[in-house]
């Protein structure tokens, strides 16, 4: 039988997330969001915290926490701020294909920096015109003696500007579909990459994006993870981990957006009484608080389903659309609780509007979601 | 060097606390509960007398099963070692000071490190009550502590000022608001926390304990302050003051 209680530790590292993202996130958010600030110390903080890079293996000195674990984490970061957890998590979305390809050799020489030191990473799939249609993707992987040679452009790619280390998705066979895609690890320092300047976003304004140009990279070898033309496998299991973890980021987007809500719906009075008291807030707060625990089950049910190696393609999609939608209209209404106040930038939750929008788009958009589920419907 | 720090597991100095329908406690369920947040900052202290070097930090709590959850986290913050001492007896300033006593018998600390009061009873008595039945000199309401060989010289809070206070070890030390702001432990420290050496004793191996003289009959909250009055003048003034009120005669 299953249980909804946490563990001991999983209290533990809530609590430890919640007062660190008290302490060095909430109170800067507005401000990162208003200039577009990368927080580059705070991040370096997570990671010195024990925040980051949750997937790593023992082997390399990782913590090789439980997707769980790591969800219940990736609420609290959010619920400071989603742009600052979207550049945190770029981190474990990046390396767990590694996680799961890579040899252990490869294990030792890509993960193990990242134990070792603050590095960010960033994960390179989506392109100009292949976004939804991945395996469309046109960038290019050619065999040159002994290396590998990456032509191509990469779009919306998250931590662009600061990554230290790219996890690049080509081609080896345009002909082949998904068939040819090639999993490389790429450093940020190998000649032939250009990185151009941010996007400006409407939300998550604190977390890089921005495009990149491979002109000719050359890496050796040994930095084709997983063998040439299983790249789309190792993408599609590694969307079980991070689909779970992004939609649990909208829990924390949508929990902030209902106690900032209800706070208000208790002070602010009108025809006599607090707004919350009044059946049309009250309902849209109950709504809001009912959707909220509702995404965070389904999150926490597609993660609890990858920890136990049983398959969760259907479940995390479920995760992924219902989180991201939940919180869309949760934030939404949330700026309607507040009414003309909450339309303005003296109030935190227009932030969380425009923040939650993108959680609709990336890590597979919702409508991507609905064919993976009604698929699986219909097969 | 051995520093012995006994913490309390006491409610969130955030937490809504409610009386209950009987009036003889407060409602317990749903509140968060934590370590006290002086002994926090004592467990702090001793993590920056040691500094990293060499020497042990053991932490001890006294109740049930429920105090390993504060244990546990001032390990996670860096304490070495927990003791868990049980009892059933209610706790009370005279309860808890024999059994930490028996525990500074049992492991000779050089320094015992504690917070002022812990946040529920607010009696602010052990730390004293300790250092006499152990004969040990004392330092309370430390806002600076100095160490140097075997000598503490100790910034105390005072009424009116400060004070400095110094000895040689064994002694005691209880800690007030300004001594630090205790670290969060680190998620790793967390994981490790689990490994560290954890004993339960019971209270009769630590020489048996009874029930304090103190027995609390009733709880009630305050009462609800009453909106004020506006009057006209003074002369009303002073009749309200006068008949009303009855702070007049």
């Amino acid at each position: 039988m299953i249980s909804f209680g946490m563990t001991e530790e999983q209290l533990e590292y809530q609590r430890m997330a919640r007062q660190f993202i008290a302490q060095t996130v909430t109170p800067n958010a507005t401000h990162w969001d208003e200039t577009s600030h990368f927080p580059r110390d705070e991040i370096r903080q997570a990671w010195e915290n024990g925040l980051l890079n949750l997937c790593l293996p023992e082997s390399v000195g990782g913590a090789e926490m439980p997707l769980v674990d790591t969800l219940i984490i990736s609420e609290e970061i959010a619920y400071g701020c989603v742009g600052y957890s979207t550049s945190c998590m770029a981190n474990e979305l990046a390396l767990t294909p590694l996680v799961i390809g890579a040899d252990e050799d490869q294990k030792q020489k890509f993960l193990k920096p990242f134990v070792d030191e603050f590095k960010m990473a960033a994960f390179c799939l989506s392109e100009p015109g292949a976004g939804s249609d991945a395996a469309s993707l046109r960038t290019t992987a050619r065999r040159d003696g002994d290396d590998w040679v990456i032509s191509g452009q990469k779009q919306w790619i998250t931590n662009a500007t600061h990554a230290d280390f790219y996890t690049v998705f080509a081609t080896v066979d345009r002909e082949a579909g998904h068939r040819g895609i090639t999993l490389f690890a790429v450093p940020r320092n190998t000649p032939g990459i250009t990185v151009a300047p941010h996007e400006n976003k409407m939300g998550q304004r604190c977390s890089d994006t921005a495009p990149i140009s491979f002109d000719e990279v050359r890496v050796p070898a040994d930095h084709c993870i997983g063998g040439p033309g299983n790249g789309w496998k190792i993408a599609m299991r590694t969307l079980d981990f991070s689909r779970p973890l992004v939609a649990m980021s909208a829990v924390g987007v949508a929990r902030r957006a209902l106690e900032e809500a209800v706070a208000y719906a208790k002070e602010r009075k009108t025809f006599g009484k607090p707004i919350g008291q009044h059946q049309a807030i009250g309902f849209m707060l109950a709504d809001m608080a009912a959707k909220t625990q509702a995404a965070r089950l389904l999150a926490l049910e597609a993660a609890w389903r990858t920890d136990q190696g049983l398959p969760a393609n259907k479940e995390a999609s479920y995760a992924k659309a219902m989180c991201a939608d939940w919180c869309m209209e949760i934030c939404t209404d949330a700026v309607q609780v507040f009414g003309g106040y909450g339309y303005t930038k003296e109030y935190p939750v227009e932030k969380l509007m425009r923040d939650a929008k993108l959680i609709q788009i990336y890590e597979g958009t919702s409508q991507i979601q609905r064919v993976v589920i009604s698929r699986e419907l219909m097969r | 060097m051995k520093i012995l720090v006994p913490i309390a597991r006491t409610e969130d100095y955030n937490a809504r606390i409610v009386v209950n329908k009987a009036g003889d406690d407060i409602e317990r369920g749903g509140v968060a509960m934590v370590i006290n947040p002086f002994d926090e900052i004592a467990v702090e202290e001793a993590l920056r007398l040691l500094d990293g070097g060499d020497g042990e930090i053991v932490v001890c709590s006294i109740g049930g099963d429920e105090v390993a959850t504060e244990l546990r986290r001032a390990l996670a913050m860096g304490a070495h070692r927990a003791i868990q001492v049980n009892t059933e007896v209610t706790l009370s300033p005279e309860v808890i000071t024999p059994l930490l006593s028996a525990v500074c018998e049992r492991e000779k600390p050089d320094l015992v490190l504690m917070g002022k009061q812990s946040i529920d009873g607010d009696s602010g008595q052990v730390p004293q009550r300790l250092a006499q039945r152990l004969g040990w000199p004392q330092a309370t309401y430390a806002y600076e502590v100095k160490l140097e060989g075997s000598t503490v010289t100790i910034g105390c809070e005072a009424d009116g000022g400060t004070e400095t206070v110094a000895f040689d070890l064994p002694g005691i030390i209880s800690a007030d608001l300004r001594l630090n702001e205790p670290r969060l432990p680190k998620l790793p420290d967390i994981m490790k926390a689990k490994k560290k050496p954890y004993d339960v004793l019971s209270d009769a191996e630590l020489g048996g304990v009874e029930e304090g003289p103190v027995k609390v009959v009733s709880l009630a909250a305050p009462p609800e302050r009453q909106a004020g009055q506006m009057v006209a003048d003074v002369d009303a003034l002073i009749a309200k003051l006068r008949d009303e009120a009855k702070v007049l005669s």
